[in-house]
């Protein structure tokens, strides 16, 4: 029985994505290779020669194996970035965020019918409900930087989830820099569910 | 156990000898809770005496609860029962205080437990000042069978206010927030229990996080924060029917409520766009007044007892600080001004103090000053040290600790004083404690 609603932000889907790429890939190899034409009946007359049939037409959108398809979830993920970093007690989108935050949004131009809710986090060293509101903070300053590049902001939804959700266990500053972010979730309109 | 079952009858106790005085006298022995070093008194609690097996049995469970929630004080030395000299106490009969002397117990609690023909209990209890020679108090307590652990608790009360000259704590309840699992993927859901540990219970079932409760004035409600995957709305919870309501409609994210000392109103937190404000709901009408509009985080509001005021988090000074304002609004002004990083306040019943969590140097810390910032202390200093709540006497404070990194949070209490820092009787990871009003 599961007894907590949420997901494990983003780490569900890339595990799912991870998953599923594995199986595409183990799934070749297991095939059994074609039957190989051995010239077993050195008698028969070239007359009786019939050409081997054409290769059968493969879907030519098919992704390559383990890469995303385009406007799912994990192309989302993989192509722009679902997570931007803060800083200690900062809500200001930084350098490298910026770049996501681009990327994000291009993605999202592409993709109209995609709707998103933007997850806020904090790290365990604050209090519960300073830090609630400080990721609340960091919800806003993402969806501030899509709406000003050009998502609506209707397709924009925000929540904090304060210290109580973090990305990672560890403790160490690494680990607690990683907690301090804002999660961009796909909530409708990607292809593959 | 129908947790408000009332306590039919409290009656003093008359002494048949003649000697008693039921009222209690300015005691000869007690407890400065103001001194330096609490040097806890010694005092003896034999086992109750039973008119028969079932209510001796009770009598030695009541005993045993007293002598726990006196020792947990902080103030109090109950010795061990293998040094008692007297046997067989009689509740009619003045002790022979040479022999609690000699123990060195300063105060001495007998009594005697009975089963009612209708399954009722009744307790008769004395306390006496074995130095002084004389009776302190006399009470008889009468409760359903099943309350007999609050008839302890009502004659630990009784006995702390007659040796420390302070309201008691026992015969009350601490709601908080059971945590499960990492960090990462916990499960929170609100618990109750005893002050003592005793009766644990969960309140809801763990579909959605739960945040920051906060026992209404009467103990019969709780309000809390609960956070969803996309909604984090506050609650009304009646701890007699489990009937919970949504406070409010609000477009943004509501958090941290408390409840206005005269249990009509309830403060909160609500962050639009990125702001969060703070807000009061008059229950009755469900009218909400804005309280604050700075471009700040502006939460964690407490009330004054006297309900005028507001102690509450703000950083629009550019770090999180400590602010009163009036209950209007009207007249903020900072009131901390340390080093570090101050949230988390929370006015003691008493109106004397205003407890914190206080962030400096790595360390967090549960410290206490006057209303006008004056007179700071801390009390406690920990990996994380969060969430301060008042017994309501204002002498003792809950909190939750996490001694070290990745470790889990567990709940504390700590005397006002910083003396007597220890685990709270409840050995679950836990956070967020709030703790009831005493019980009717």
């Amino acid at each position: 029985m599961s007894l907590f609603a949420f997901k494990a932000p983003g780490s569900t889907l890339r595990a799912g994505a991870a998953l599923a790429a594995i199986a595409a890939l183990s799934a070749c190899a297991a095939k059994p290779p074609p039957p190989v034409p051995v010239n077993s009946t050195p008698s028969a007359s070239r007359d009786n020669y019939t050409p081997p049939p054409p290769p059968r037409e493969g879907p030519t959108s098919a992704p390559l194996p383990g890469g995303p398809r385009p406007g799912s979830t994990q192309d989302f993920v993989v192509s722009a970035g679902d997570r931007v970093y803060f800083d200690y007690d900062q809500y200001t989108v930084r350098d490298d965020g910026r770049a996501v935050l681009d990327r994000q949004a291009q993605w999202l131009g592409r993709y109209p019918q995609v709707a998103v809710r933007i997850e806020g986090n904090a790290d365990e060293r604050g209090t519960e409900e300073y830090n609630f509101a400080l990721a609340g903070r960091r919800a806003e300053a993402v969806k501030g930087y899509l709406v000003g590049h050009g998502i609506q902001a209707g397709r924009i939804s925000t929540i904090s989830y304060g210290k109580e959700r973090p990305l990672t266990d560890g403790t160490d500053e690494e680990s607690l820099a990683k907690n301090r972010n804002g999660h961009t979730a796909i909530t409708t309109g990607a292809s593959g569910g | 156990m129908s947790p408000y079952a009332i306590l039919a009858l409290i009656l003093p106790l008359v002494f048949a000898a003649g000697l008693g005085v039921a009222v209690p006298a300015r005691a000869a022995v007690e407890v400065d809770v103001n001194k330096g070093v609490i040097a806890p008194l010694p005092i003896a609690i034999p086992a109750m005496a039973g008119a028969d097996a079932r209510a001796s049995a009770i009598g030695v469970d009541v005993s045993k609860v007293i002598a726990a929630d006196l020792e947990r004080s902080g103030y109090f030395r109950p010795l061990d029962p293998a040094s008692f000299i007297q046997q067989g106490l009689d509740v009619e009969v003045q002790p022979k205080f040479a022999d609690w002397r000699t123990i060195n117990a300063q105060a001495l609690v007998n009594g005697k437990a009975t089963v009612e023909p209708d399954g009722r209990l009744r307790v008769d209890f004395r306390l006496w000042d074995t130095f002084g020679e004389k009776q302190l108090l006399g009470l008889q307590f009468t409760s359903t069978g099943e309350d007999w652990r609050r008839v302890a608790h009502k004659i630990s009360d009784a006995v702390y206010k007659a040796l420390t000259g302070q309201d008691g704590y026992f015969d009350t309840r601490v709601v908080f927030v059971a945590t499960n699992g990492s960090h990462r993927a916990r499960v929170k859901r609100l618990g109750i229990m005893d002050q003592d540990g005793a009766n644990p219970s969960y309140l809801t079932e763990g579909a959605y996080l739960v945040l920051s409760p906060r026992f209404s004035p009467n103990g019969r409600q709780v309000t809390y924060t609960a956070l969803r995957q996309d909604s984090a709305r506050i609650y009304l919870l009646d701890l007699e029917t489990n009937r919970q309501e949504a406070l409010g409609s609000f477009s943004g994210m509501v958090f941290a409520p408390r409840f206005s000392p005269d249990g009509n109103r309830v403060a909160f937190s609500v962050d639009k766009g990125g702001n969060t404000d703070i807000y009061v709901m008059d229950l009755h009408s469900r009218a909400t007044t804005r309280l604050t509009s700075e471009p700040s985080i502006d939460t964690s509001p407490s009330f004054s007892p006297d309900g005028r005021q507001l102690v509450f988090n703000s950083d629009r000074g550019g770090a999180p600080q400590l602010y009163i304002m009036g209950a209007d609004g009207s007249g903020a002004h900072r009131i901390s001004f340390g080093q570090g990083r101050y949230t988390a306040p929370v006015w003691s019943p008493k109106g004397d103090q205003i407890a914190f969590v206080r962030q400096n140097g790595g360390e967090f810390h549960i410290g206490v000053m006057a209303p006008d910032g004056s007179n700071e202390r801390i009390l406690t200093s920990a990996y994380l040290d969060e969430s301060p709540a008042w017994a309501p006497n204002g002498r003792v404070l809950i909190f939750a600790r996490e001694t070290g990194p990745g470790s889990q949070p567990h709940l504390w209490t700590v005397d006002v004083s910083g003396q007597n820092a220890r685990p709270a009787p409840y050995t679950l990871p836990a956070t967020d404690p709030t703790w009831s009003p005493i019980l009717k």
